[in-house]
């Protein structure tokens, strides 16, 4: 069983992210401790990128916090192989494919490798694509984490017949399905209920299921809790790094308890 | 051309999140069936030649010609289009496809603001809603465009974040389309982004190309020689090369903003500057540091001052196809002074990179041989900015 697959078995997982570098390297290993020992199952470590068009302004201004404090990747690869000393949970990357591409696929997911990376969530990086680093990250028992937003039926299944690690559902609202009938060729509607997704997805993997919560509302994480395996969330853990700086840590490690507590 | 993934050679894909793969789906669904679809090409060579006033001309540059005693030059006379550059092209095909779809809202990026004003245009003229995404930075350079978007009925948003410019407004009017597919229809300016985008505005523009060919074929008998055009992310380039692409015999220029020099950090020469890339949805060059984070990039021209290059550009540049040059400021400069006096022409500071370029290539070809220059657009636009430049106290 993977070790990410394990993070699940305990129970429903909360899934924390947390950028490497905001403020510093050292308050984000103090955060990681802090989310672990109140109950996070798995921590998404985000690897800063300059433009990061899938995400808000939250976690941009972060990425650019931890970019002007001079972080790299190769320093956040030599922080993950230290923090490995002390932290045991699964660790996933989340960045942009141009940061893998520039290092080297190669050579990035090797270091992974070696830091003991688990897995990685490339949120440029649809099914489509995913051939660019699949081959790679599998040599080196890392984890390549399959997105499903809303979609059609046979999409959904596709992704999730070949997922590894967790599937990563982004939930979408109605605005944001294309296909209001008015397109031409082959029909199928869009897929948007929480739990029809979930059972298409159960249909054609056993792979465990998380699903992204933005506000990271408690209401609204029972609500998910009740149909996934898992919980992930990001702005708000952000938040409190952008609000409380190097004293961040003992805020996250409440935000994760009062999170675990619930689910 | 384009290949099944939207591939040219290497470059290109779809390298979006999944929250968008429905829309680009959509899209190239849509387009696949439209384009073949002879009521949907009548409806748009009735809006190119009556709404945009196509053909453009194909000018005998003769002054300029005998002024650089080489090669003729003719200037393809894109900044005549309504608008006032080649932007209108791509805007009307893709406003026109996003009606068919049932789309009622158009969102788009703008640099200079001429792409945005060029989607104002269209969504009053279709009836439609439209949110204009601009760099801050951009809508202090180019107010007068900001407020002809308004004029025309557009919603002006300035993007913050990030560099506030070309590469920030891109970003967010991916945001927003990803917030909001339903009833909105991206409409991007450039031969970029994810799959169909490159070859979708490629298609749309390439009756550049095509009306070059029917031109030149009438005044001289044969092909040109050369053909040049600015590049930033490359659609008035592509359109004025697309139908010579299979012709071997005529060299496809494409010059880049240089910013203050390609050896220095002020530049936006992304072929010559840049490295290959994953950004904005597609494969191809970018201005970028090692570890891959987009340089912020700098050109006296804000339609060029972006940090990457279409994936068909960078794919004819890997097969040495076409050719990319780099240009500087004080060389555009110069030549948007040189074109104003010596043809009566001023023209957008991103097609003096293309001007300049000709000064310094006509001079070194012979009298029979032939170049074709296309002005993407006119300079109206430019004139208080270079007479800043030039240490004039001019302002709008």
């Amino acid at each position: 069983m993977s070790k990410i697959r394990a993070a699940f078995e305990k129970g429903k997982a909360l899934i924390a992210f947390i950028t490497c570098g905001d403020p510093d390297l050292e308050t984000t290993a103090a955060a990681v401790q802090a989310a672990t020992e109140n109950g996070a199952g798995l921590i998404e470590l985000g690897i800063p990128f300059s433009d990061p068009t899938a995400e808000g302004p939250v976690i941009q201004e972060s990425s650019i916090r931890a970019l002007e404090g001079g972080i790299t990747t190769d320093k956040v690869l030599a922080f993950v192989k230290d923090l490995r000393k002390t932290v045991t949970i699964p660790l996933v990357f989340k960045t942009y494919a141009n940061v893998v591409f520039s290092y080297g696929a190669e050579r990035f997911f090797a270091a992974c490798g070696e830091a003991g990376v688990d897995g990685i969530v490339l949120p440029d990086l649809p099914f489509e694509e995913k051939e660019e680093f699949q081959d790679v990250s599998r040599k080196y028992g890392v984890e390549l984490i399959s997105m499903i937003a809303p979609a059609k039926r046979e999409r959904i299944a596709k992704i999730a017949s070949e997922a590894e690690g967790f599937v990563y559902v982004v939930p979408g609202h109605e605005k944001q399905t294309a296909c209001g009938g008015a397109c031409k060729g082959n029909g199928g509607s869009v897929i948007r209920d929480l739990s029809a997704i979930t059972e298409i997805i159960r249909q054609n993997t056993d792979v465990p299921c998380a699903i992204f919560c933005e506000s990271g509302d408690k209401g609204q994480l029972i609500e998910a809790a009740g149909v996934f395996d898992g919980v992930i969330v990001e702005e708000t853990v952000v938040s409190l790094l952008a609000e409380y700086g190097k004293e961040a840590p003992a805020h996250v490690g409440e935000y994760v308890r009062s999170l675990k507590e619930v689910l | 051309m384009t290949n099944e993934n939207g591939r040219f050679g290497i470059h290109g894909g779809q390298y979006v999140p999944e929250v968008l793969m429905n829309a680009v789906n959509e899209l190239e669904e849509a387009y696949n069936y439209y384009k073949n679809d002879p009521e949907f090409n009548r409806e748009l060579a009735e809006l190119f030649n009556e709404y945009a006033g196509r053909p453009s001309r194909l000018y005998y540059a003769e002054k300029m010609t005998k002024d650089l005693g080489g090669a003729k030059i003719y200037l393809k006379r894109e900044d005549l289009n309504h608008t006032g550059a080649h932007k209108i092209n791509n805007v009307l095909g893709q406003a026109l496809l996003a009606k068919k779809m049932g789309k009622t809202r158009l969102i788009a990026e703008t640099g200079a603001g001429q792409h945005g004003v060029a989607t104002a245009t269209a969504a009053a003229l279709m009836g439609m809603e439209c949110v204009v995404f601009m760099g801050e930075e951009d809508t202090i350079r180019q107010a007068l465009n900001v407020y002809r978007m308004r004029l025309l009925g557009a919603e002006v948003i300035p993007v913050k974040s990030g560099t506030a410019t070309l590469k920030d407004a891109v970003s967010e009017a991916m945001r927003e389309w990803t917030n909001r597919i339903e009833d909105t229809h991206y409409c991007l300016g450039s031969v970029m982004g994810p799959h169909p985008f490159p070859t979708i505005v490629r298609d749309f523009q390439a009756v550049i190309s095509k009306e070059i060919k029917e031109q030149i074929m009438m005044k001289e008998g044969r092909l040109p020689d050369a053909v040049l055009a600015c590049v930033g992310g490359g659609s008035n380039a592509i359109g004025t090369f697309y139908h010579f692409i299979e012709d071997k015999d005529v060299r496809l220029i494409g010059c880049e903003a240089a910013g203050r020099g390609i050896d220095t950090f002020e530049t936006a020469a992304t072929v010559n500057t840049g490295s290959i890339g994953i950004f904005h949805g597609m494969k191809s060059y970018f201005c970028q540091d090692e570890y891959g984070q987009i340089a912020p990039v700098y050109s006296i021209s804000a339609g060029l001052d972006y940090p990457g290059i279409g994936p068909e550009h960078a794919h004819l540049h890997d097969i040495g196809r076409a050719q990319y040059v780099p240009v500087i400021d004080e060389e555009a400069v110069c030549a948007f002074e040189y074109l104003a006096k010596t043809e009566g022409i001023i023209p957008a500071i991103e097609s003096a990179h293309a001007i300049a370029y000709a000064q310094k290539l006509a001079p070194t070809m012979d009298k029979d041989q032939i170049i074709v220059v296309t002005v993407s657009g006119r300079g109206d636009k430019d004139c208080a900015a270079i007479a800043r430049y030039r240490g004039e106290d001019l302002h709008e």
